[in-house]
């Protein structure tokens, strides 16, 4: 097991240089995305709508945290089951994202979708919640406050643990 | 008639809540401690250490075990000489939920509608409540915040009488395997045997609640138990789908009688971040 320090955005040299199992502390700024956001983006690809982020340069973080005690920078933070993302992915993919954060198996179809594409699948572990807190340095409500946990929110990380899934 | 106020009861389940939410059963620490002692796979004790470290960090930093706050779940056994006064069982319930969500705070899980819209309740109700009467003049409660993560992999099956405990064991086996590291390994298992279409589920749930780590009072059933616990693990997926040897941190299977044709299993998977509770009153 190798540790990486890598930060947001990331070359495709930079994930080239890595493999399954390594431990990687990640920062920059990532967007997080459910099951319904996930929904929503893809109808705007498909009108031809931009997104309002990047998507090349940051990573989508599969989480729905919970909300902030008064004075807190963030609630619990933590990896959502990444399968569930997978009938979105390569419309993502295709829209240039390169970066995922996730828990869980994804489909061979999915995973063969990722390293074709370049991209990378990271594994963040699933209830430890407290300790990734460490890691956020900020967090916002970005897009559809309405969806609540299911929003997009935008959070800046410092040293996030993880472990490459795919690469 | 012991006449108790719904008041006080709610306030107990709202403490349950708001306690669980950030303190793990610690025999369940103490188990993942002993796998860190034997598990000799680099990344599984990586995991195993961030597990342990969160459940000490959680009460002082006051941030919830996990993200996923979870569902209540509650079995309730009503004693015959138990009354409550105020408002009912669901009604209080509910109220703590409510409060808890919005004090701690939870996250809200909830959906109104399961296939259409699935608007965001906001607030956690309804909990999914169960309901027994039983002898004596006290209520006892059994909460539990179950994450979906761990719930979506669960599996039920009614299997046929001829395959016997070898059969329910394979079954186990290929379906905890199944499920790979979704269900947020270590895990501990919930087995309910028995009963009918609707009542192996409920029996495996039950199952979580019994004492962390309780061997079953029947030989036969401990030493279906033990061989399922070791052989998930000497097969399994590891923590968080890592490899090594701590898939399973425990069993525990429930047994009730059923139809002559039958044999229902049902399996409930629970996640490390185990948050239950037991209020008596
Ligand atoms: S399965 Fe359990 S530990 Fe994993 S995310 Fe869900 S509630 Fe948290």
């Amino acid at each position: 097991m190798k540790d990486f320090r890598i930060s947001l955005p990331l070359s495709s040299a930079e994930i080239s240089y890595l493999h399954p199992n390594d431990k990687v502390l990640l920062s920059g700024t990532v967007y997080t995305a459910r099951d319904e956001a996930h929904k929503r983006m893809i109808a705007m690809l498909k009108e031809g709508v931009q997104l309002p982020f990047e998507l090349s340069e940051t990573a989508i973080f599969y989480c729905g945290p919970s909300p902030a005690a008064a004075g807190m920078i963030c609630g619990a933070i933590g990896p959502t089951t990444s399968s569930r993302m997978d009938p979105f992915t390569p419309e993502l993919l295709k829209a240039g994202l390169r970066v995922m954060i996730g828990k869980g198996e994804r489909s061979p179809e999915t995973e063969q979708e990722i390293k074709a594409a370049g991209a990378l699948y990271l594994i963040a572990i699933g209830g430890i919640s407290a300790v990734l807190s460490q890691s956020i340095v900020s967090c916002e409500t970005f897009l559809w406050e309405s969806l609540g946990a299911e929003a997009v929110f935008k959070m800046e990380l410092k040293d996030f643990p993880c472990y490459v899934g795919i690469v | 008639m012991r006449e108790i106020s719904s008041g006080t009861i709610q306030e107990a389940v709202y403490r349950a809540i708001s306690r669980m939410s950030y303190h793990c059963d610690s025999k369940v620490t103490l188990a993942l401690s002993e796998a860190l002692n034997t598990e000799t796979n680099e990344l599984a004790r990586d995991a195993l250490q961030s597990i342990l470290q969160n459940h000490k960090l959680s009460p002082e930093t006051s941030i919830p075990l996990c993200q996923d706050t979870g569902s209540t779940v509650v079995f309730a056994e009503i004693g015959a000489h138990f009354h409550l006064t105020g408002q009912s069982l669901p009604e209080l319930i509910n109220a703590a939920v409510r409060r808890a969500q919005k004090d701690c705070p939870l996250r809200a899980s909830t959906v109104a509608d399961p296939l259409f819209e699935r608007n965001n309740r906001g607030d956690n109700t309804p909990a999914i409540i169960h309901i027994e009467y039983v002898e004596g003049d006290k209520i006892r409660l059994l909460i539990a915040q179950k994450g979906g993560g761990a719930e979506n992999m669960s599996f039920m099956k009614m299997l046929s009488p001829a395959l016997g405990a070898e059969g329910i064991i394979d079954f186990v086996c290929e379906g905890v395997l199944a499920a790979g590291s979704r269900p947020c390994p270590p895990l501990i298992l919930g087995i309910g045997i028995g009963s009918n279409f609707e009542g192996a589920p409920l029996l495996a749930k039950k199952a979580l609640f019994e004492p962390f780590g309780r061997a079953h009072p029947d030989l036969r059933y401990r030493q279906m138990e033990s061989e399922i616990t070791k052989r998930i693990n000497t097969l399994g997926c590891g923590v968080q789908g890592f490899g090594g040897s701590c898939t399973v941190l425990a069993t525990h299977i429930l047994q009730a009688p059923c139809h002559i044709a039958s044999l229902p299993v049902a399996v409930n998977l629970q996640c490390h971040a185990h948050r239950h509770s037991e209020v008596i009153i």
